[in-house]
């Protein structure tokens, strides 16, 4: 690792101060990845504002089914959650899923979307609980938000400092573990919310996650696993590399939007 | 006997450092002014070095040194070496390229090693190793060793044209092509051996200091034979004699065959040491890891056997073309040859063998002995062949193979190893009741009716432990003996050191060296401690690997007790007036036989070292040394059988049973041998199913980090079910045979052969990836 300036911010705005006085500063988080990236001489910023000890950035918050996670939560209070997992089972299950015990205790929500790596999972499930991402400036949709690998729509300096959901009337999510790191080789969140069908792919996608219409259209008239059968699973935008080739991981993005949806109920 | 004697589960002694943190391995040595080294290495599979610039380096904050090539080869520092002579069928000696420690003009892999930096830090070493500045030639790369094979490949070693290193051969050719031609039937397949990276969960490392004042050197090291070490590192690499080179191996976290080795880090850290004065410490991290410590396996091989009418074998063809990297590894020769092609008669008999086999280099890390060495190749190859033959005969696996089983001993294979002990169907028998073999039919449709395919193979491996008798390695080309040593020193007040040449990294030998131990003498274990790794403390050795250290290391223990016992009896026969043949030893104490006269053991030690009162003539002191050199290998062999169901939408392997039935002979501690097993199982798992490494066509390391690089974790493991049928070996003295790769070696083939039976064909490779079955199951379709 290179030499780096650690700070720890008190508040948001501490936060936002401290990295727009450090330019090549990065914001940490669970530092789940930007830590490891470090050690490899990958990445070397300046500076490091650590989000994780400012306490409104932290916890659950239900208000009738709307959802709000504050974006240093980490991924094991999400999967915890009882009050969550009473209206949201899907979004638990995900989180208790990722990555091993230690991930789970240090990585947080908005340090993965931030991040967006295309195998991990919040991705497929915000995108597929058509979430709002919110900011120290502004709000965005899950749709805008994610715009390709390892790519969103933060501005320089932006910070995620919650995302917040309507709980779904139904949602699933199944994923297929790459071999080696078990990251998602594929992975399909489902649900029906009160804005539609939505079902999103994530370890799969060329350009990271994204929405698969067809699934969509074919669940609105019937959900249900079956319902995805005859549904085409175009491979040509799909990843290839040495653990799954595109057709495979084709294949593997409509097993999991079944299991998915099965899942679901 | 006894609840601490031969066959007790006694809990390992070891473990109480290891498990709270305690053990003291290589990296967590510290001396005095000592600095830290980090290795500047080929970022190219091949390439000329034009020129090396470290101006700016030396220039760096806490740099004390970088040091290259030239500067190691104008001292004198050899080039490392492969240690096991063969020869080609034509009868000329096996072509080894140069490999010098620190790469001189030419680097031919990634990770070759270029230049050393030595700074106050690891972190400013590294940071001045980005700053070495070299001009390079990049020059065409080959990874495959078909391919380095073809003609117009890249040329890797000027010694060695078209690469090819030898092309050997064993066995009868023209009686091999005659029963071909006369068979009723001949199975034919090609079999593909994947490459592994060892991975042992403690990186290698090491720790060079020179003593000016002494002109002496003291090497710490990650090895499973610091005296062989020792020997190389003195009579080929001129690091220094032997009597001013001490090599320690402390507590070293696994091996696998990866530590047998000298690398060039140990040669370099220690003439480091020297050039700057300082003691130099390396430890490598898990990427340099994947890219240095040598890897394993990468054959591929084509096969024909040979049937008579009765579904008898009558002859074996085997042509393997094996990849051994950049360079000659330490023992890498002797890999695909005699540790290889001499166990390809597996547990049948079979009239005529022949094997070819051509060694070739590549632009890939050096390939050697990794846990099984050889033995897994040749016992993938049979047990996938004799699979596809019962298939293909319409004959049931476990018929073909009573068929064909050896069954009277000794047994002379047609390819050198001569068979001394072993009840295959025991094995087969006992492995197949507990894997209720005959409901299978029934758990396969119940498993169809789930969606899933269940398939079930098996596999009957034997192996070559207990290496070696040094004159017949020696007649085949070893450059050393493979006895080893021991002694045995009583204290005075009767405590016990035993010093041994093996080495233990894993294996438990505190615990099970001190049984042995506490058992011939009836004292508590705890009185017992073993020593080893220590060119200082230890008289010599040949260390750890291919199963040796029971057979070999803890037979020369029984020869040091026998002197030790023997001497303690006539001291004991005189302190009591009675006569030296009517002494025993029981539960500490040298009794009388038939009387109620006895002398506890610390008297006995006592009066040897005080030696007031000893028989007329006898040297005072209790202590003897001796070596052991084995007559014969061990012969483990076994039945595995595997069980698997397969998802057919996303071609997933779900392990649902394995059963190990070994014949390991006789066992001193059952619940380490369970140990290995379960150990060695994972990793014929991790080959069967999930490890693999792969370069791309540049010489680049793909799977260089456990994101890429599939181990097996514990759920992708069943429980196994394990059973023992033990034959004495009847060539050492406590008639053991040897545990420790069995698991590796009996394994994969079993998986396989399971899996094929699930997808209903034979297209599969290893690592059968979901991926991998899933399109293998397309084909079916």
């Amino acid at each position: 690792m290179y030499a780096t300036s650690y700070h720890r911010a008190s508040s948001v705005e501490d936060a936002v101060r401290l990295k727009s006085a450090n330019e090549e500063g990065k914001y940490l988080s669970g530092g789940m990845t930007l830590i490891s990236t470090m050690k490899q001489r990958l990445a070397a910023p300046s500076d490091l504002i650590d989000l994780r000890h400012i306490p409104t950035l932290r916890g659950i918050s239900i208000d009738g089914r709307k959802v709000t996670i504050g974006a240093a939560t980490p991924h094991a209070d999400v999967a915890a959650s009882r009050e969550l997992a009473a209206i949201c089972p899907a979004i638990c299950k995900l989180a208790g899923h990722i990555g091993d015990p230690h991930v789970r205790h240090m990585g947080t929500i908005g340090g993965s979307i931030a991040n967006n790596d295309p195998a991990a999972d919040y991705p497929a499930g915000l995108l597929g609980l058509g979430a709002t991402i919110v900011t120290d400036r502004r709000s965005l949709s899950a749709d805008d938000f994610f715009t390709g690998l390892f790519e969103t729509a933060l501005e320089e300096g932006e910070m995620v400092t919650s995302v917040t959901f309507e709980a779904p009337e139904k949602a699933g999510y199944a994923k297929f573990n790459n071999p080696a790191s078990r990251f998602a080789m594929t992975g399909v969140f489902a649900a029906k919310t009160a804005g539609g069908i939505r079902v999103a792919v994530t370890g799969a996608g060329a350009s990271g996650v994204f929405r698969h219409p067809g699934f969509e259209q074919a669940l609105a008239s019937n959900w249900s696993a079956d319902a995805l059968s005859n549904v085409a699973v175009d491979a040509s935008n799909l990843m290839a590399d040495m653990h799954a080739n595109a057709e495979y991981r084709a294949n593997l993005v409509k097993v999991m939007a079944k299991r998915a949806v099965a899942s679901a109920g | 006997m006894g609840v601490e004697g031969i066959g007790a589960r006694v809990t390992r002694k070891e473990d109480k450092r290891f498990l709270t943190g305690k053990g003291r391995y290589t990296d967590d040595m510290t001396v005095p002014g000592m600095k830290y080294a980090y290795f500047v290495r080929s970022p190219y599979g091949h390439a000329k070095i034009r020129n090396i610039d470290a101006t700016a380096a030396k220039a760096m904050p806490g740099v004390i040194d970088v040091l290259d090539g030239k500067q190691l080869q104008a001292d004198g520092i050899g080039n490392l070496i492969c240690g096991w002579m063969i020869h080609s069928k034509d009868g000329t000696p096996m072509k080894m390229g140069a490999w010098h420690p620190l790469a001189v003009d030419t680097v031919r892999y990634v990770g070759d090693a270029i230049a050393i930096v030595v700074a106050d830090s690891s972190g400013e070493a590294r940071d001045a190793a980005e700053a070495v500045v070299i001009d390079y030639e990049q020059l065409p790369t080959v990874v495959e060793a078909v391919a380095a094979l073809a003609p117009g490949a890249p040329q890797i070693h000027p010694e060695a044209p078209g690469n090819l290193i030898f092309d050997w051969q064993i066995g009868e050719s023209d009686a091999v092509d005659k029963a071909i031609a006369a068979a009723a039937h001949v199975t034919e397949i090609e079999i593909l051996n994947n490459r592994l990276s060892p991975n042992p969960m403690e990186p290698r490392a090491t720790l060079g200091i020179y003593d000016t004042a002494e002109d002496h050197y003291t090497c710490y090291t990650t090895s499973q034979n610091p005296h062989v070490a020792r020997l190389v590192m003195s009579a080929f690499y001129n690091v220094a004699p032997e009597n001013k080179l001490r090599v320690i191996a402390p507590d070293v976290g696994g091996g696998f065959g990866s530590k047998i080795y000298i690398y060039p880090e140990e040669i370099i850290c220690l003439w480091a040491s020297k050039k700057t004065g300082v003691p130099v410490k390396w430890t490598s991290d898990r990427t340099e890891a994947f890219l240095t410590d040598a890897h394993g396996r990468d054959h591929v091989s084509k096969v024909k056997m040979a049937f008579d009418a009765n579904n008898r074998i009558t002859a074996l063809k085997v042509d393997t073309i094996a990849n051994l990297g950049a360079y000659m590894s330490l023992f890498s020769s002797a890999v695909p040859t005699y540790l290889y092609a001499t166990l390809l008669s597996g547990q049948y008999a079979i009239p005529a063998i022949h094997a070819n086999v051509r060694t070739v280099y590549t632009n890939t890390v050096p390939v050697d002995a990794y846990r099984g060495a050889g033995r897994p190749e040749a016992t993938y190859l049979l047990e996938r062949t004799m699979e596809t033959a019962a298939r293909e005969l319409g004959v049931s696996p476990a018929e073909l193979r009573r068929t064909n089983f050896i069954r009277t001993f000794p047994y002379q294979t047609p390819v050198i190893m001569n068979y001394d002990a072993g009840d295959y169907e025991a094995s087969l028998n006992a492995a197949m009741q507990a894997a209720d073999w005959n409901g299978f039919a029934a758990r396969r449709t119940q498993s169809e009716a789930k969606g899933k395919k269940r398939g079930i193979g098996m596999s009957c491996y034997i192996e070559a432990c207990g290496i070696a008798p040094s004159a017949a390695v020696g007649s085949l080309g070893a450059g050393v003996g493979l006895w080893e040593s021991a002694e045995v020193r009583v204290n005075a007040v009767g405590t016990i050191e035993v010093l041994t040449g093996s080495h233990s990294h894993g294996q438990g030998h505190e615990t099970t060296f001190a049984q042995l131990v506490a058992g011939r003498l009836g004292v508590p274990i705890e009185s017992i401690n073993i020593v080893h790794g220590d060119t200082d403390k230890v008289q010599m050795g040949m260390g750890t690997y291919g199963s040796r250290s029971g057979a070999v290391g803890m037979s020369a223990v029984v020869k040091a007790l026998d002197k030790v016992e023997a001497k303690a009896k006539k001291i004991a026969a005189h302190l009591m007036e009675a006569s030296e043949e009517d002494i025993v030893i029981e539960n500490g104490e040298l009794k009388v036989a038939g009387t109620d006269k006895s002398v506890p053991w610390f008297q006995v030690a006592l009066a040897s070292y005080t030696a007031h009162n000893l028989p007329s003539g006898m040297e005072p002191g209790l202590k003897e040394t001796a070596f052991y050199d084995p007559s014969n290998f061990t012969f483990p062999a076994g039945c595995y059988i595997a069980e698997v169901e397969i998802d057919p939408d996303t071609g997933e392997t779900d392990i649902v049973q394995f059963v190990a039935a070994d014949d390991f002979g006789n066992i001193i501690n059952p619940m380490i041998v369970e140990g290995q097993v379960h150990g060695g199982i994972a990793q014929g798992v991790g080959q069967a199913l999930l490890e693999n490494v792969q370069y791309d066509a540049n010489g680049q390391l793909l799977t260089a980090s456990y994101m890429d690089y599939a181990m097996p974790r514990a759920d992708d493991l069943p429980s196994f079910t394990l059973s023992h049928q033990n034959t004495p070996c009847p060539s050492n003295p406590l008639g053991i045979k040897g545990c420790g790769e069995a698991g590796a070696i009996g394994s994969p083939p079993a998986l396989i052969n399971a899996i094929t039976d699930a997808i209903g064909h034979n297209k599969l490779t290893m690592p059968a990836t979901p991926m991998k079955v899933w399109q293998a199951l397309q084909t079916a379709h």
